[in-house]
């Protein structure tokens, strides 16, 4: 299947000297939702922006639905939605007003029955006649959302959708982004929080420092970098990890409380019913044995602090 | 979904966005030329004017009346045009347009149009004002509307450079009011560039704004200070000037793009 967005080579050096983003390739499946994911700084915005305009990379090509979105600009925007980080929207409009002034600068009529439903879709409909300034940050949002919406994009593109935004926003947001997916819209995050990628994703690309560390399926990315780890919660606290249990590499936490042991899930052997007979045989007494998988966020950190390490 | 050629309705949405700014403070927009026409009659044509016999056989309240309207007109379509294009800059917006399919020269012809417009009806406005004071005698009505969007085009399009320059709100005031204003008044706004002395006249050939309040009083009395296709010749050249520039910026994301 051809890529409905792919981006080759594309790097960013500010005029600053500030060296944004590494030569980057990425590609996008059409009907997908990706997560750009990676910390504060990491590169992501700048991504995005040049994708949509607003950016010119220092090196590089983009094409959008065949189009080479830096020579094609016209026939490449008009497929692009982009919902910024900030709260950049006209203050005096009212949110009618201005999700059709949207609707149009991206060269559509403004009369439409789309507005209308975009509006609904968003519970944006009853504000529709308030004045942007009047409305809470949350509903704000929601104005540019449907902004980006208005034209009816096959790409959009949602810069830090939940930033700073309430439970119940965040819930709408989510059920939107699947209600989209199923229309054919593909849909590309950025995110800091992990549990926003893990919650929405297909797939998952981590940038740090201006480099796409790697790109996976949510589901492989989990399997292939997950970890499980047992938590035994002792009777008597221990000084040290008795030199027998030295083939489990075990580690104590809780102030000698707890014997952590971190195993490989997709391992033959777990190497857990070994262990719990040695402790029996020890004579070591526990209370109660918890296990969990490890979750993006896990995965995430140590991806960026093996990095770190290397470098 | 097809491609258009060009963003008709891309255009008619920023040139509507802008009107509709200008129609929020409706009553600013009319009161303000309104008052400041009146208190300029009443202080150069009642007070000073009165002294004053004729210019080149024009009756000085009359002779002020087009000089009147190029004062407003060139300072208001600089600051129309350049807080139409910093605005956005200031509070983000902008990055819908950048990132809107609209090509460069559509954006320019949306907000230029819209400057122009208001400035248009300003100047319109100003001559309605001006003939609750004195008679008004227009000899080349054609030539004088010809002239008025003319100028109100350049000088939209000048602010929508400045708009684009300005890194904050004392920057954008500064062009209209320290550089506009003054060369105005020294171009010949009030008085006849005959009535200076010769070294004074030949330094006031070099402002600009000469050839246009020159063309402009011409249209309404059939004589200036320069001969009207020099006042033409001087206005196009500023206004491909900008255009020049305007087409530059947009060549190299110049204050807009990263």
């Amino acid at each position: 299947m051809n890529p409905i967005l792919s981006v080759k080579g594309v790097s960013k050096t500010y005029a600053s000297g500030q060296r944004a983003l590494e030569p980057v390739d990425l590609e996008i499946n059409k009907g997908e939702i990706f997560a750009l994911l990676g910390p504060n700084g990491a590169g992501k915005t700048t991504l995005i922006s040049i994708i949509c305009g607003i950016v010119t990379p220092s090196s590089g090509t983009i094409t959008v639905m065949g189009h080479d979105a830096l020579r094609e600009t016209r026939a490449a925007r008009m497929r692009i939605g982009l919902v910024p980080q900030e709260l950049s929207v006209d203050m005096f409009e009212t949110v009618l007003a201005t999700v059709r002034y949207s609707r149009r600068l991206f060269g559509h009529p403004g009369h439409d029955a789309h507005i209308e439903q975009v509006l609904r879709d968003l519970s944006l409909w009853d504000k529709r006649n308030a004045k942007i300034k009047d409305l809470s940050g949350g509903m704000k949002r929601r104005v540019l959302i449907a902004k980006a919406l208005s034209h009816e994009p096959d790409i959009l593109f949602l810069d830090e959708p939940t930033a700073g935004v309430d439970v119940a926003l965040r819930r709408d947001m989510w059920k939107l982004v699947h209600r989209l997916r199923e229309k054919g819209t593909t849909i590309i995050l950025t995110t800091h929080y992990i549990e926003e990628a893990e919650e929405m994703a297909d797939r998952v690309g981590v940038i740090d420092k201006g480099k796409i560390i790697l790109v996976e399926e949510k589901t492989e990315l989990m399997k292939k970098l997950g970890k499980r780890q047992m938590l035994i919660a002792l009777q008597e606290p221990m000084d040290a990890v008795p030199g027998d249990l030295a083939e489990w590499h075990l580690e104590l936490a809780d102030e000698g409380h707890t014997l952590r042991y971190v195993f490989d899930a997709q391992a033959e052997r777990t190497g857990i019913p070994s262990l719990l007979r040695k402790l029996a045989e020890l004579g070591v007494g526990f209370k109660d044995l918890e296990t969990s998988k490890s979750s993006l966020e896990d995965i995430f950190v140590d991806l960026v602090e093996h990095r770190e390490q290397a470098a | 979904m097809s491609t258009p050629l060009i963003n008709t309705h891309g255009i008619w949405a920023i040139y509507r966005f802008e009107m509709a700014r200008a129609l929020r403070t409706l009553w600013q927009s009319l009161a303000a030329p309104v008052i400041t026409t009146s208190l300029y009659f009443v202080v150069f044509g009642g007070a000073i004017g009165s002294r004053i016999s004729s210019v080149d056989g024009v009756s000085y309240g009359s002779f002020l009346v087009p000089g009147l309207v190029m004062l407003s007109l060139l300072t208001q379509s600089i600051s129309n045009a350049s807080i139409g294009i910093y605005f956005p800059k200031f509070t983000g917006t902008v990055f819908e347009l950048l990132s809107a399919p609209v090509t460069p020269m559509e954006m320019v012809a949306g907000f230029v149009g819209a400057a122009a417009t208001k400035s248009i009806a300003l100047g319109l406005i100003i001559l309605a004002t001006s003939a609750l004071f004195v008679p008004l005698h227009i000899e080349h009505p054609w030539a004088m509307v010809a002239f008025l969007i003319l100028t109100s085009i350049t000088f939209s399009l000048f602010g929508f450079i400045i708009g684009i320059w300005a890194n904050g709100f004392e920057q954008l005031s500064f062009v209209p009011s320290l550089l506009v204003t003054p060369l105005t008044f020294l171009g010949g706004a009030f008085y006849s560039i005959d009535m200076l002395p010769p070294v004074w006249r030949t330094v006031s050939l070099f402002n600009p704004v000469v050839y246009l309040v020159s063309g402009f009083r011409w249209s309404f009395f059939g004589k200036g200070d320069v001969s009207i296709a020099l006042s033409l010749g001087v206005t196009a050249l500023f206004l491909v000037g900008s255009l020049i520039v305007v087409a530059w910026i947009f060549r190299t994301g110049w204050r807009l793009k990263q």
